[in-house]
């Protein structure tokens, strides 16, 4: 070996490798007093034409509308119409009812699987209802409130969760991971933060053309860590692109904290600073800061003043999906123990300091929901249901491969169809 | 009808197509690194900003992800794009992009999204490119169901294909084989290099015409054995079937996916014995797929087994490149053996 000269660190302590731990796993007692939030009111509202560099603040504070006891402050407060706000709230329990439902579809073996947004309701609805109906909206698969809020039919997002032969996507994806671009919504992947630099170049195809639609895009907290996360934001940096980034921080990716996403050190909002695009850190429970934040982001990227990143501080609820039992790796509590609340209980307490609202309204109301839900989902199963039957025809496996079929793949359908034949017999035909 | 022709070689080629088609259809741009005032390291898109402006013709950052990410969300808005790839070699950061997004986006939302778009790419060797400029990834891409895989191997190929390719409503993967942009190439490394104005294929129509997709071109008729190939390669087997007076059919495949399966098995039944020649790695590569389906479609035809030529499975090297290349030994060598019985 060779000699190495003296580089004066002979007696350092070994290096340490660091790997992130949460605070609390089952059996602990979640408390999150050392979670630092800011005072409802105490980050301005800038002018929409702000330069990012003049408001790191933002990134680092939390936007928030509403106290814990329902009293919007600020000048964040979007001063919605009496209306308006029902309708979100409305929408917030509609979401949930629907999660609800669905989710006990799956376990009663209706559908292979399900992903509740329980504790997210806000961070989807309240951000659609910000934007134009003709935005386009690039989603995760947790924003199932985007489709709700532009009240695409439930009975074909139930169509789709069962794969039956209503579904619009005729059975080829996973449940849950929806397309409509009628209303703006995007086809949602199952691989993370893909989405994020496609709705930069609707952003950028839409500006070109000297459109006047904004996109917006949704990517938890974990996926930022993405390159995608990365290529999106330097795409929308340099050519100024009219989109929306949300990051909706719920704390848990499938097992996995925040802290492997890099949360320990920083906020999420706080990536933007690098880019030089305007950051905002939002009380993602709270319905009224969610919509401040995106509707200053809309009209920001509206008027060429370029993307903006919102991060939006919440928790998720539920589990990752129907796949996995977060009692095995997180406490049991934490969610009771969320310092900022439900977002549909505080839209539903600021409702009621309005007055002309009350507890038994919004029971009624839960009730008058749960019974579309049942109702829709009666319909829906009508169609059929994940696994009892065929519902597509064989053909269809090979259409939408390619725009025409190529010669290999009738060739490969010629095989299936044989291969069905020889199971149900010389009579059968493809449907 | 008259039609003019123009002598060009396949960067030209390649460079009329895309103004063609950026004059046709004002949804189409082009984009990635260093093609917007540069014109790109090639110079495939030389002129092209100047002329189409500059929301049309751009340069990009650097991250492939971010380059066909994009594109797929132009296309999600109804633009046509058609990003440059610097080197195929660079590909790989866009692959989730390409593989998971651009190619099942139309399967997996039945047609509610598409991705229309090209994406073109220099590939290949023989230009003394290392490791990062010289490999053939084609058969990544043709194992992917929803992508189009073209390999151009003249200017007046390149021209048509690629108009063909834009105005496609599938992802289109144009591979454009580097060594061949200025010639064609012989194989023969110590031999001077011939200009396409040589070459007949070098007159090339002017304005707008397309190539079928998914069309091989038989480039030279015969008797003894039908040799499938693509690329820089069409041209090196040219040179060593005429250097060693063997009768061969050589087919150019042109389109990878989807394949023109009928010409290559009414070549195969007729002649008796195959050759598959190809410059990307052997293990896996396009030849293992061809070598299936001729076995498949025509083994009772079969007098020999059939061959394949190929680079070595080493990555590229960049002094040893011409001893890794598929070149006029290696080929003759194979047609020695193959048409020994």
């Amino acid at each position: 070996m060779v000699d190495l000269p003296d580089q004066g660190r002979n007696n350092l302590p070994p290096l340490r490798l660091h790997v992130p731990e949460p605070r609390f796993r089952p059996g602990d007692t979640a408390d999150f007093s050392n979670v630092d939030i800011d005072a409802v009111g105490r980050l301005p509202r800038p002018d929409v034409h702000v330069a990012p560099a003049d408001i790191h603040g933002h990134a680092y504070g939390l936007v928030r509308v509403l106290d814990l006891d329902g009293q919007a402050h600020g000048g964040w407060n979007p001063n919605l119409s009496r209306e308006r706000l029902h309708a979100m709230l409305r929408y917030m329990m509609l979401v949930r009812a629907f999660d609800d439902r669905m989710f006990r579809a799956q376990r009663q073996g209706k559908t292979s699987f399900y992903m509740k947004s329980t504790g997210e309701e806000a961070v989807s609805i309240a951000a659609t209802m910000a934007l134009g109906r003709d935005d386009m909206c690039f989603p995760s698969y947790r924003q199932q409130g985007i489709l709700i809020a532009r009240d695409y039919p439930l009975i074909d997002m139930m169509n789709q969760i069962y794969s039956n032969r209503a579904d619009p996507l005729k059975g080829r994806q996973l449940p849950i991971m929806y397309s409509a671009k009628d209303h703006g919504f995007f086809s949602i992947s199952g691989n993370l933060a893909t989405q994020y630099p496609q709705a930069v170049g609707w952003a950028m195809a839409s500006a070109s053309k000297g459109d006047n639609r904004i996109s917006a895009v949704w990517c938890g907290e974990g996926s930022t860590a993405e390159g995608d996360f990365h290529s999106a934001l330097t795409f929308a940096a340099v050519y100024n692109a009219p989109v929306i980034f949300n990051v909706v921080n719920n704390q848990w990716a499938i097992s996995s904290f925040s802290g492997f996403a890099g949360g320990e050190r920083t906020t999420f909002a706080a990536r933007a600073i690098g880019y030089g695009v305007a950051g905002l850190r939002v009380d993602g429970n709270d319905a009224l800061a969610v919509y401040a934040a995106t509707q200053w982001a809309a009209d920001r990227a509206r008027t060429n003043g370029g993307p903006t990143l919102i991060e939006h501080f919440t928790y998720r609820a539920e589990g990752h999906s129907t796949s996995d039992d977060p009692s095995g790796y997180r406490a049991r509590e934490e969610y009771a123990a969320w310092p900022l609340g439900d977002p549909v209980e505080r839209l539903h307490t600021h409702l009621k300091l309005q007055g002309d609202w009350d507890d038994a309204a919004r029971d009624a109301l839960r009730g008058e929901l749960d019974r579309l839900v049942k109702d829709t989902q009666k319909a829906a199963e009508r169609n059929g249901i994940l696994g009892h039957g065929m519902h597509q025809p064989f053909n269809s496996m090979f259409e939408d491969v390619f725009e025409n079929m190529p010669g290999h793949l009738a060739e490969q359908r010629d095989q299936m169809i044989a291969e069905q034949r020889r199971k149900f017999g010389p009579e059968w035909e493809p449907n | 009808m008259e039609t003019t022709t123009k002598t060009m070689n396949m960067i030209e080629a390649i460079n009329d197509a895309l103004s063609i088609m950026l004059d046709r259809d004002k949804d189409v741009v082009v984009m990635g690194e260093d093609v917007g005032y540069f014109g790109g390291v090639f110079r495939a898109t030389a002129g092209l900003q100047k002329k189409h402006g500059k929301t049309r013709v751009f340069d990009t950052p650097i991250t492939e992800c971010g380059i066909i990410g994009v594109a797929v969300g132009m296309g999600a808005y109804g633009l046509r794009p058609v990003p440059e790839i610097q080197f195929a070699d660079y590909i790989y950061p866009a692959l989730d992009q390409l593989v998971s997004e651009a190619a099942r986006l139309r399967y997996r939302s039945a047609g509610d999204f598409i991705a229309p778009m090209t994406v073109r790419s220099p590939f290949g060797g023989g230009i003394f490119g290392g490791q990062t400029h010289s490999q053939s990834p084609e058969a990544m891409f043709t194992h992917v169901s929803g992508m189009k895989t073209i390999i151009p191997s003249s200017p007046y190929d390149a021209k048509g294909l690629l108009i063909a390719a834009i105005e496609d409503n599938d992802p289109v993967l144009f591979f454009e084989p580097k060594r061949i942009y200025n010639g064609p190439f012989s194989g023969h490394y110590d031999r001077p290099v011939e200009p396409w104005s040589k070459h007949p294929e070098s007159a090339v129509p002017e304005g707008y015409y397309r190539i079928e997709l998914g069309k091989a071109n038989v480039v030279r008729a015969g008797e003894a054995l039908t040799i499938l190939t693509y690329g820089t390669m069409v041209h090196v087997a040219k040179t060593v079937v005429a250097d060693c007076g063997v009768d061969a059919e050589i087919i150019d495949l042109r389109t990878l996916v989807p394949l023109d399966l009928d010409t290559i098995e009414a070549s195969v039944k007729k002649t008796g014995r195959c050759m598959i020649i190809h410059e990307a790695t052997r293990t896996s590569g396009f030849g293992a797929e061809l070598s299936a389906q001729v076995q498949e479609r025509c083994f009772y035809h079969l007098e020999a087994p059939i061959a394949r030529v190929t680079g070595f499975d080493t990555p590229y090297p960049h002094s040893l490149e011409w001893a890794y290349f598929p070149g006029p030994v290696r080929i003759a060598t194979a047609l020695e053996n193959i048409l020994k019985d």
